[in-house]
């Protein structure tokens, strides 16, 4: 199964957990089953319209997927898929 | 003052300062690893690329690639990543509306205000645990050393 891996900051929506093993067919797939599974972090990973929020990408492997099919983006049993928050602020 | 509390090693707060001493009059940032059981210890502070496209005197940014890197250290050096720390040049050490906008809960975001090139005050701030987001901010204790050099 695939595997995604829970950034530590959310980490305490999960109960610790710090991967997620998934049988999605596509990232939104994947996502879904894991905000079903740990409902506390549908609120800081998808807005109100469900889309992953702006402050949040996804990488399959070493490649946003905003470079491949975005959500649509199939899935391997062998695939890793990382929940990566934008760290950035400023004064 | 809120409920929380961060201790930093002499050596991080030393490398917080230097950071963002070195990198003004641009904000610098990096990462916080450490432990928490009884209380929050940050016992290194790492910097990164200030990755921000625009003006980076008032705006930082780290790259995923980086951020996936500091994951990957803190899990193979037996290391809980804490948080993030970053600069404000010429701006005192409170956290900004954009510093709320992008935060993340769990996190500690320490800043350094740095005024005219050296480092005058370092405060950090977490997200309350509440729907409505906002920032507390935690009581900072330096272990071993004097908070800053003349």
């Amino acid at each position: 199964m695939a595997k995604i891996i829970i950034p530590t900051p959310l980490r305490k929506f999960t109960a610790n957990t710090a991967t997620f093993e998934t049988s999605g067919s596509n990232i939104k797939e994947a996502i879904q089953e894991l905000t079903g599974a740990y409902n506390g972090l549908t609120r800081h990973l998808l807005d109100n319209d469900f889309n992953i929020r702006s402050f949040i990408k996804i990488y399959l492997g070493e490649d946003d997927i905003n470079s491949l099919q975005k959500e649509d983006t199939t899935i391997a049993n062998d695939s890793v898929i990382s929940i990566v928050p934008i760290i950035a602020g400023g004064c | 003052m809120g409920q929380y509390k961060i201790t930093l090693s002499g050596e991080a707060q030393t490398a917080i300062v230097r950071h963002g001493e070195q990198a003004f009059p641009f904000e610098c940032c990096g990462f916080l690893y450490g432990h928490e059981n009884d209380g929050r210890f940050v016992t290194e502070a790492m910097p990164v690329a200030n990755n921000k496209k625009g003006d980076r005197r008032k705006q930082f940014e780290i790259s995923p690639p980086d951020y996936m890197k500091a994951e990957k250290y803190a899990l193979g050096n037996g290391l809980q990543l804490l948080g993030a720390y970053h600069s404000h040049p010429n701006h005192p050490a409170i956290a900004s509306a954009h510093d709320l906008a992008l935060a993340m809960p769990y996190f500690s975001y320490v800043i350094v205000s740095v005024k005219n090139g050296k480092a005058a005050d370092i405060k950090s701030w977490r997200l309350k645990e509440t729907i409505e987001k906002k920032f507390a901010e935690e009581k900072v204790a330096v272990k071993h050393m004097a908070m800053f050099s003349d």
